[in-house]
């Protein structure tokens, strides 16, 4: 209580000068121009929950440092002091206790925004996501249901080591009643954020704190505030013809610098970019696996059990007579994420772990031992 | 927290910090100063547990730094470690002796004869519904049952004292709330034999009873774990400022969950119009409340949180309607959470999958299913006021048994759900992957009618 008070007192003088001396993000997004636009994945964050905010009374925003202090990571800057604390609520310290009052919320017709400082910190409240949200609605044969979305950064960061830097993606997807979502670009970060909290089923929405700050083009169509995505449908980042790259989140930028890469030796890789985790789109994957005949699946987060091996056995099952080669899966390291910076970089997946990997597929390698 | 330092400048919390549980006042903490309850003559000089606070001194300027604690925060220079437990425990609101006569009407705000009866009338088809399902169980017919032997007084009178309007979040060993809104035995049985009239759809074990129309969250096996979701739905009632609250039932058993912890705290942060209602049975399966928790009871952890609290004979059905109806009009009126530990004994087992007799004494059991038994009570009550008699006790209990067991041969008969509902509520909208499974499962079983049973309903799977 001391802590969070002495914070509060000190955050309200300081966040009063933060504002003033930045542009609000909203501005930023409504100055029209015709050349394409920049935006930062932090501020279509910010622009999709505050549009939805604005159009639909019910949503509200709970977690921790949510208000006053503009977010952990400023996703939600500004937004309190726009929509006011009843519907921008900072909570005490208790992940089990906020999700709960949010799923609660949720079965009486509210649409909260549930914040976890990092998804990390969404196994105290597990419980809350899995048995109440996800199948309440199931359990109860439709009479609760719960539009609920869970967000927050998941997977690696840098340097914050191992219970900071786990990747829940699968721990998530393979429950039934859940969606789960994992934007790339700015354009998803807004069309997959708004049809989520437009979505009447739980969303967990699994963010990267690296990608909150870079930029991507959006044009006019992502910038309007009707603007969504589909739920369920990966995006084919680049085209290719040699070898199928799957990723979600960060690593499509890795996945397709490893594609340009390739492109130099001659080797076309079409790079998917799930998006959507739970439902996966197993129709856009199996039918590039059908065109390309190869496939490398590429995850942050550990080996077993992970997105990968789900999309194996989909492509496995769906389209066995079609692969050229078998399957790779790239994936973190299986160990607790170390914090020395060297060591770091070992345990996740690298360009060069990609391009490997598909040169591997193409039989382009020169021994299997030499990857490390 | 951030609607509070908006709202003074300063944090202050709408609950004393320094007062004794049996502090009877109501809003009586403002912005600067809170008096002190303790005063003596008496010095201490050792370090002992603080009964008396000997003389205090306010140091201005240092109090108004330490705001964090909401108010001035008196020092004293005598080193005194706050006791375990009160001095006292806290009292027991009862408003019926043994002899089923009020202690003293005056504390007993009075009720209608109609309610009155209902609630007697309630309370003995909820005991008769629990002894004939507890026999089905035993003979096979369906596969658990949970009893509320002992609890009635906590489940009829309670849900009389409320509205329809207000949300029951309930634990598992509250069906008699659904019971006074209008549930019938055959709802009741439905559910229990998973049969496709059930609101569920087969879905869940039995007693796991739900009903959006009578304001009655599903029930889930899941402990405490609605605790949070009352202080969310109550939130959402306070935005909406309608005139209703939630109640959140819970045991003594799930007062040591996180949960519970989470709840009460959220509740008096947010200020949320929320009754917590303890069924303090005495019992967590196996484990007795003494092996729960140190504390006095469920109560004292109001004060704890900055929850108004009391302690009621659970037993006593007019004590039980009384404290509800005046938890319900504070929780409404000044937007706030009440605790309510209603102390009662858990005269069945826990569950049909238990025998309680191995871990209590048979002696125990009995005592309490004598003492203050919650029907026997109640009914000395209204045959004082001449509203009841034996005959109409007789005629009761055997039009409420032939009541239970037909709906129960009638619910044995019915047809199960179509397989079809094993694939529909898993999302809002069936998805594609369920939709082909499910005609794959159709396609299966028109084929190979020997591997399933002859009563698996197969329907037309609906285009989505």
């Amino acid at each position: 209580m001391w802590g969070i008070v002495g914070q509060r007192v000190f955050r309200h003088g300081s966040s009063a000068m933060s504002l003033q001396g930045t542009r609000p993000a909203i501005l930023a997004s409504r100055s029209f121009s015709s050349a394409a636009k920049e935006m930062t994945v932090r501020d279509a964050l910010n622009s999709a929950i505050d549009e939805e905010m604005s159009a639909d009374p019910k949503v509200f925003l709970m977690g921790e440092e949510v208000g006053e202090y503009q977010g952990a990571y400023k996703i939600t800057k500004g937004l309190l002091e726009k929509y006011g604390p009843d519907r921008v609520l900072d909570t005490p310290i208790t992940e089990a206790g906020f999700t709960g009052i949010g799923v609660g919320a949720a079965y009486h017709g509210l649409k909260p925004i549930i914040e976890f400082m990092t998804f990390n910190f969404s196994m105290q409240a597990i419980d809350h996501i899995i048995n109440s949200a996800a199948k309440s609605n199931y359990m109860s044969a439709g009479q609760i249901s719960v539009p609920i979305v869970f967000r927050g950064p998941n997977g690696a960061a840098a340097g914050v080591g191992a219970q900071h830097s786990q990747c829940y993606a699968s721990w998530f997807a393979s429950c039934p009643g859940l969606k789960v979502l994992a934007p790339y670009s700015s354009e998803d970060a807004r069309g997959l954020m708004k049809a989520a909290i437009r979505d009447p089923d739980p969303v967990v929405f699994l963010e990267n704190e690296l990608l909150y700050g870079e930029s991507f083009p959006v044009s006019a169509e992502v910038l309007d505030s009707s603007f969504s995505l589909p739920i369920g449908k990966a995006k084919i980042e680049r085209e290719g013809k040699d070898v199928t790259i799957t990723a979600f989140s960060k690593m499509v930028g890795y996945a397709l610098k490893a594609a340009e890469i390739l492109s130099k030796e001659g080797i076309s890789a079409e790079v998917i970019n799930l998006r959507s985790i739970r439902p996966l789109d197993r129709a856009t994957i199996n039918n590039s696996v059908r065109k390309t005949n190869r496939l490398v699946t590429v995850e942050e987060g550990f080996p077993q059990h992970g997105i990968g091996a789900e999309i194996c056995a989909s492509v496995v099952e769906d389209s066995f007579e079609y692969l050229d080669a078998a399957i790779e899966r790239i994936a973190g390291a299986d160990v607790p994420m170390p914090y020395a910076a060297n060591l770091e970089r070992l345990a996740v997946p690298q360009v060069e772990d990609i391009v490997r990997a598909a040169k591997r597929t193409c039989y382009r390698s020169s021994s299997l031992a030499a990857t490390a | 927290m951030a609607s509070l330092l908006r709202n003074s400048g300063k944090i202050t919390t709408t609950a004393g910090l320094i007062a004794r549980p049996g502090f009877q006042g109501g809003r009586g903490f403002g912005l600067s100063s809170f008096s002190l309850f303790f005063s003596s003559p008496r010095r201490f000089q050792t370090t002992e547990s603080e009964s008396r606070v000997d003389s205090h001194c306010y140091d201005d300027e240092i109090s108004q730094k330490f705001s964090v604690l909401g108010g001035k925060v008196p020092y004293t220079s005598g080193m005194r470690f706050t006791s375990e437990l009160p001095e006292e425990k806290v009292p027991c609101y009862r408003v019926l002796d043994n002899n089923g006569q009020l202690i003293d009407s005056r504390n007993f705000a009075g009720i209608s004869k109609e309610i009155a009866m209902k609630m007697y009338t309630d309370m003995v088809k909820l005991n008769t519904m629990d002894t004939i399902f507890y026999e089905a169980q035993r003979q096979g017919r369906i596969s658990f049952y949970v009893t509320t032997t002992g609890e009635e007084a906590i489940n009829i009178a309670s849900a009389a004292a409320l509205k329809i309007d207000d949300f029951i979040v309930p634990q598992y060993r509250e069906p008699g709330i659904l019971l006074w809104r209008g549930f019938t035995p055959q709802d009741f049985a439905n559910q229990c034999f998973s049969n496709k009239f059930d609101d569920g759809k087969g879905r869940q074990m039995p007693v796991h009873y739900g009903s959006k129309k009578l304001n009655y969250f599903t029930v889930a096996s899941t402990i405490a774990s609605q605790l949070p979701h009352a202080v969310g739905a109550a939130y959402s009632l306070k935005m909406d400022g309608k005139d209703a609250c939630v109640v959140g039932y819970f045991g003594d058993g799930g007062s040591s969950e996180g949960d519970f912890h989470a709840a009460l705290n959220f509740a008096a942060v947010l200020e949320a119009p929320v009754i917590f209602l303890c069924r303090n049975n005495g019992w967590a399966i196996s484990t007795p409340a003494s092996d729960q928790f140190r504390s006095d009871g469920v109560v004292v952890k109001g004060q704890a949180y900055g929850v108004r609290s009391i302690r009621v004979d659970g037993n006593d059905a007019l004590a039980m309607y009384s404290a509800v109806r005046s938890a319900r009009e504070m929780a409404i009126t000044e937007q706030k959470p009440i605790l309510i530990e209603a102390v009662t004994y858990r005269v069945g087992h826990h569950t049909t999958s238990d025998d309680s007799t191995r871990y209590r004494p048979l002696e125990e059991i009995e005592w309490w299913q004598m003492a203050r038994n919650p029907l026997t009570l109640y009914r000395k009550w209204l045959e004082s006021n001449g509203w009841w008699n034996d005959e109409a006790e007789a005629e009761l209990r055997s039009n409420s048994r032939k009541e239970l067991l037909k709906a129960i041969q009638v619910a044995e008969k019915i047809e199960k759900p179509p397989v079809g509902d094993m694939f529909t509520d898993v999302y809002d909208a069936v998805p594609s992957n369920l939709f082909e499974q499910e005609k794959l499962l159709q396609q299966t079983v028109t084929r190979y009618p020997q591997d399933y049973p002859s009563d698996v309903p197969v329907r037309a799977v609906p285009s989505s």
